[in-house]
């Protein structure tokens, strides 16, 4: 069998997989982070969306072989060591941006991507546009894309904290 | 010492207790779980919409790699058919048809999907390599999947026993009192229409995991359920024969629900029982071309309706003929739906003093319908709100006029009306005024002109809808063929230093209970939602309950939560008036602080318990240690939230592409808790109605095979596919619940879909066309525009 | 999926010998087409040959009159890319508006190319600009490239390299998508060069193909108004439960007018 080895949320793993596991699949059933969700199987809900080497990817849809040697980042290793939240899963706290939870890890990973590659700052319609890989059945988006542009100004040093942006 | 701060009680928006967990990837959803030596099992489904099993042979399955078992019909003759839930009676007094539902195929397969064989392997992938490795001899036969084709003569019938296909022909109202409204009426208008069938598409696929304790016998299902007792009661007392004691099931973390968690389905009980068997655990995870073939759709409505109106527009009569498609099976409470769901609500808020409906539920090759976010009253909010906007065109009313005149009075409630249902409150006059100027109604027509020139035709719609939830008395539905009670449970512990953990009945996969609930136990007993603990989910922990559904947790499992809080006060007053040496009259509560009426003599809640748990200084002969209390709540009666929904969308043109661009609710939900989660649950409900309106659409091809079978072709609504929700409560309270509350979580899902409808035909009035089909897709609106056929 | 063994190459030459001592192997780029199908068991290979180590299948360059995408190029490369921006506005256009952000993170211009799905971007573009497609063994024009539904030139065991594109004056795409799967219910990319006066359309037939009558309409009058009188027959055009090959064939004549609008 394949041998992976790939550094999850900073900690390296070496892993035996199937040619056909799934990153997701590795991350889920080999490594028990099970925060990373798969909605559907036709690479749509973005449930699975992680990091890989800082870009937003479905992990549905990517062999585990292929993230040899690659870093990847969960919704487990999003907040800081202590505990703190990133600014973007505060936000989605904040502005009541989750219900059941279950599109939740790949919605803010997908967020947290968009964000970061979007320093000029993204419009209501902008933030719309880029959550087209994410499915959510509970929220209606609307508070979902609150919760980002809040967020996108913490992450862009224009607020301090997620409270101030929400006044 | 318990302190609560102002903000934390009732009508707070008070920050959700679940979320950091969610937020971190540390939710607990069934997948997630895994017990030792599980084992994985893979269901091979028909690809044949109709076909009878000639034979199956797992011989080479058997020999794949892994593979630990693979049973079939043969193996689970010793169980029992998925039970349905509710019976409904035949205009003749007849009940209903209903053909077993066996929980693998027997001797015929009835729609694409159905189960016919399971594989238990080592993991889901040698699971479903050997499913493919098993041979079955089908001999295909012909199938109906339309609802109002499967009635014809000559059509196939779903089950042998069952003649034309007919589940039941049920009716409700005065059939006398309507024809004479319609022999003395001006005006006559009728509406045909089909509510199309959706697929619930929660985010989370359903998965179930069984397991068995071999030294206990004890019997575990962790499933994605909203009411796990239920689900004990139904698999254990009808299926699978185990009985409560030995039989737990947990729905944990559930990532959304929206009614199609609420049914028992096969492959619970299918793991249950081959834990059993194999005595190792066995799980079972549905993936999302599963969902679509095996999960309870909703609506599927086929009707005709006609009202009869005075010459000034007043409402004489409502006469209502509606198909509903049951699928192949009866799901656990379909036969409801169509019926006391949906007819009753025919009023809605006018005073249409006379109403008959009659509603023939079929089979066909599809898959089971049952109860989907709204279930019924969003089928008849359509109805009667398209019809108003039809009656108001084609007779020359001014549409809010129209509606205007028609209300029930506010000062009319309690309102008998003519199919059933008694409201309690309502005001749906303020609701209209308040929406009207939210959405700028008055200055619509200079955005109508701009957006022309713009090459775009913009509409504006209107719905003002009323439902009934909270369900229900028990008495009352027990009445109408229930087989269950519909009550709540709720437990409320204090403990010894006076925190509190509250037991529930009802299920929390969105709805953010955690919060709302502890709110109710700040407000009431004083105790920080911090240390307030909501469980709720296991029937091992939770005494009994009948779950979420139907708007119901807040006004029937929060009622009960105040009902057993009264009881802990009452209590609680007693030993606090042994504390203070008073009188038990003289003492007063309020928030945490028990006082002597007219003194400076307190105590605390925390005081209170201390001295439950540790009764030194107690009147033991008197009062049982301890500080715990249950009560069961039974509702008086429906609840009846009601509002105006109003829709502004632009039509390209060019490509026929609806577009929302404003969406405004004044929705009267009775006392809100906490308004940042009503406004989520109405902004979530409408999502789902104006993707209803737009976008979804389960279809089958004349054969039953279905065409929107995955994500690919059912449109799920996304981000950019809506517009912001402005949403706004106007409070009236149930008169009969003691927290005053009606319900919020299927609003937005009722009252949207005619709004968004009506706003498409409003702007499309220069073609002449009074009514365009859901999902208003492009192609439609295209064909209309360019006169072409789609 | 089913199991299957997998190889990672690291140069052209490795992966068409792993190619071709089995012939029950394929390539892969990026997967967001290949493996969908494979989780769905619509195929079934032996092997998978991961082409994403092969140095020489990488980078964006300009050659002269040339654009030269390497066919591991990801959407979000092209899309970002300076040079594409400047030479070929519209063809970073198309690639920002691929599928998703996450698509477009792992998605790969040679696996849409190769793949050749009516409903996918790329091809359109390539057809459009009158591209050259580079194999491991030979060159070969975009009009002789595509052949039918998810059928292109490429021979077995025959890898797509690179894609040169000719610089054109001016070019520009539109599309609607599908409400659904949001790939491409049809689309038109048109433009103006050296390779000639090109219009292509995708998603609209079971193969991209060229509207001649647009074309000449163009060759005439560069302008929307040209295309618009242009009617699309909407014989052998795609029709599904999204829309009709009537509304398929209307939809092309909007999208080619808009096309030639974003051109400029």
């Amino acid at each position: 069998m394949p041998q992976v080895t790939l550094t999850v949320n900073g900690k390296t793993h070496t892993v035996e997989v199937e040619g056909r596991t799934l990153l997701v699949e590795l991350l889920r059933e080999k490594l028990r982070l099970t925060g990373t969700h798969v909605g559907c199987d036709t690479s749509q809900c973005g449930a699975c969306v992680v990091h890989i080497d800082g870009n937003s990817v479905k992990s549905c849809t990517t062999l585990a072989v292929m993230a040899d040697g690659a870093s990847v980042t969960t919704i487990e290793g999003l907040a800081a060591a202590d505990g703190t939240l990133h600014p973007m899963q505060e936000a989605f706290r904040e502005y009541h941006a989750l219900q059941c939870g279950f599109c939740t890890p790949g919605m803010v990973m997908s967020a947290v991507d968009l964000v970061a590659k979007n320093p000029q700052g993204l419009s209501e319609q902008e933030i719309r546009e880029g959550l087209e890989g994410n499915l959510c059945r509970c929220t209606g988006y609307h508070n979902i894309v609150k919760a980002i542009a809040a967020a996108q100004d913490v992450m862009h040093g224009k607020r301090t904290s997620i409270a101030a942006a929400a006044e | 010492m318990n302190v609560v701060t102002p903000f934390e009680g009732i009508g707070a928006s008070v920050r959700r207790k679940e979320d950091v967990r969610f937020l971190s990837g540390r939710g607990q959803y069934t997948d997630d779980i895994n017990r030792p030596g599980q084992a994985h099992a893979w269901i091979l489904r028909s690809q044949h919409a109709h076909a009878r099993i000639q034979g199956i042979d797992t011989a080479a399955a058997a020999a794949m790699p892994g593979v630990v078992a693979i049973y079939t019909s043969a193996d689970l003759a010793a169980i029992g058919g998925l039970p349905c839930g509710w019976q409904i009676h035949n205009k003749d007094g007849s009940p209903m048809a209903e053909p077993k539902h066996p929980v693998l195929a027997e001797g015929k397969v009835r729609h694409v999907g159905d189960p016919i064989a399971v594989v238990i392997a080592e993991t889901r992938a040698q699971a479903r390599d050997a499913a493919e490795a098993i041979i079955v001899d089908f001999e295909v036969l012909p199938a109906v999947s339309q609802t109002t084709a499967a009635l014809a003569a000559d059509a196939p019938r779903v089950h042998d026993d069952v003649a034309g296909n007919l589940c039941y022909d049920w009716h409700i109202g005065d059939k006398g009192a309507v024809d004479a409204a319609f022999a003395a009426a001006a005006h006559r208008v009728v509406f045909e229409t089909t509510n199309q069938r959706l697929v619930p598409n929660a985010m989370e696929p359903r998965c179930a995991v069984g397991d068995y304790d071999t030294t206990t016998g004890e019997h575990t299902l962790f499933t994605t359920s909203q009411n796990p007792h239920v689900i004990r009661l139904l698999m254990g007392a009808f299926v699978l024969q185990i009985p409560e004691a030995k039989l737990r099931v947990v729905a944990p973390d559930v990532g959304g629900g929206f009614g199609s968690k609420i049914y028992h389905y096969a492959e619970e009980a299918i793991v249950t029982w081959a834990a059993a068997k194999l005595g190792r655990a066995v799980k079972w995870t549905a993936d999302r071309t599963e969902a679509f073939m095996s999960d309870a759709h909703g609506r599927d409505h086929v009707t005709r309706a006609e009202l009869a109106l005075d010459k000034e527009g007043t409402f004489l009569g409502l006469r209502v003929l509606t198909h509903a498609n049951m699928g192949a099976y009866l799901s656990t409470f379909a036969p409801c739906v169509p019926t006391y769901l949906y007819a009753t609500l025919l009023a809605g808020v006018y005073s249409t003093p006379a109403i008959y409906a009659e509603v023939k539920a079929v089979f066909t090759h599809t898959v089971p319908v049952d109860a989907y976010r709204g279930a019924g009253r969003p089928e008849a909010t359509y109805l009667l709100e398209r019809l108003v906007d039809v009656a108001a065109k084609q007779c020359g009313f001014d549409r809010v006029k129209l509606r205007r005149r028609n209300f029930i009075a506010t000062d009319a409630f309690p309102y008998q009306t003519p199919v059933a249902l008694q409201y309690d409150s309502g005001d749906y006059f303020s609701t209209l005024d308040q929406a009207l100027k939210t959405a700028d109604w008055a200055g619509f027509e200079a955005r109508r002109a701009e957006a022309r020139m713009r090459g775009k035709l913009r509409g504006i719609g209107i719905s003002t809808y009323l439902e009934a939830c909270g369900i229900a008395p028990s008495a009352v539905v027990g009445s109408l063929g229930a087989r269950a009670g519909l009550y709540e449970v709720g437990v409320i512990r204090v403990h010894p230093t006076g925190s509190v953990t509250v037991l529930t009945g009802a299920h929390s996969h969105g709805q953010g209970h955690e919060t709302t609930f502890a709110q109710l136990v700040a407000d009431k007993l004083g105790v920080p939602i911090a240390n307030v603990d909501i469980v709720h989910g296991d029937t091992a922990k939770v005494p009994f309950g009948m779950g979420t559904y139907g708007s119901r947790s807040l006004a029937v499992g929060g009622s009960a939560m105040d009902k057993a809080m009264d009881k802990i006060i009452a209590k609680a007053k007693r030993i606090a008036a042994h504390l203070m040496e008073a009188s038990v009259e003289d003492v007063e509560f309020e928030r945490g602080t028990f006082r002597v009426a007219g003194t400076d003599k307190t105590k605390t809640l925390t005081d209170v318990s201390l001295a439950a748990y540790v009764p030194h200084n107690y009147p033991i002969d008197e009062i049982e240690p301890g500080l715990e209390e249950t009560a069961f709540y039974d509702p008086k009666n429906f609840t009846y939230p009601g509002g105006c929904h109003i829709a502004e969308v632009e039509i390209e043109m060019e490509t026929g592409r609806v577009s929302m661009v404003n969406f405004t609710a004044v929705d009267d939900v009775g006392r809100v808790i906490n308004p940042m989660i009503v406004e989520g649950q109405v902004q979530g409900g409408v999502a789902q109605g104006i993707g209803q309106a737009l976008l979804e659409a389960c279809v089958y091809d004349q054969d039953g095979q279905l065409m929107s079978g995955s994500m690919m072709d059912y449109t799920m609504p996304r981000a950019d596919d809506l517009a912001p929700v402005s949403v706004a409560t106007h409070t009236t309270l149930c008169t009969h619940n003691p927290l005053g509350v009606k319900g919020c979580g299927e609003v937005g899902a009722i009252g949207s879909p005619p709004a968004v409808i009506n706003a498409v035909v409003d702007a499309l009035r220069d073609y002449g066309v009074e009514h365009i089909e859901m999902p208003a897709t492009a192609p439609k609106i295209w064909s209309i525009i360019h006169g072409k056929s789609v | 999926m089913y199991d299957f063994a997998y190889h990672k190459p690291a140069s052209v030459a490795d992966a068409v010998k792993l190619l071709a001592a089995d012939p029950d192997a394929k390539p892969i780029s990026g997967g967001h087409t290949l493996l969908p199908a494979l989780k769905h068991r619509l195929n079934k290979p032996s092997a998978l040959v991961d082409l994403s180590g092969i140095a020489e299948m990488k980078g964006i360059r300009r050659e002269g009159n040339s654009l030269i995408i390497g066919a591991l190029t990801k959407h979000v490369e092209v899309a970002k890319s300076d040079v594409v921006k400047a030479a070929i506005p519209a063809l970073a256009y198309m690639a920002s508006h691929i599928g998703d952000n996450q698509v477009r993170n792992r998605g790969t211009i040679g696996g849409s190319v190769s793949n050749n799905d009516p409903a996918a971007d790329y091809p359109a573009a390539v057809l459009g600009l009158g591209a050259t497609i580079h194999t491991s063994k030979r060159k070969i024009a975009a009009d002789d490239f595509f052949q039918g539904m998810f059928t292109t030139a490429l021979e077995e065991g025959e890898i797509l390299v690179a894609i040169e594109f000719p610089i054109p004056e001016k070019a520009g795409y539109a599309k609607l998508k599908n409400p659904a799967s949001r790939y491409v219910m049809a689309g038109a990319f048109i433009s103006k060069g050296p390779a000639g006066l090109r219009v292509a359309i995708n998603g609209a037939g079971p193969c991209v193909f060229r509207q001649s009558d647009m074309e000449a309409a163009l060759g005439r009058n560069w302008s929307a108004d040209a295309v618009a009188g242009v009617k699309q027959s909407a014989d052998g055009l795609n029709s599904d439960i999204h829309g009709s090959a009537e509304y398929r064939a209307h939809l092309v004549t909007v999208m080619a007018k808009r096309a030639v609008a974003a051109a400029g």
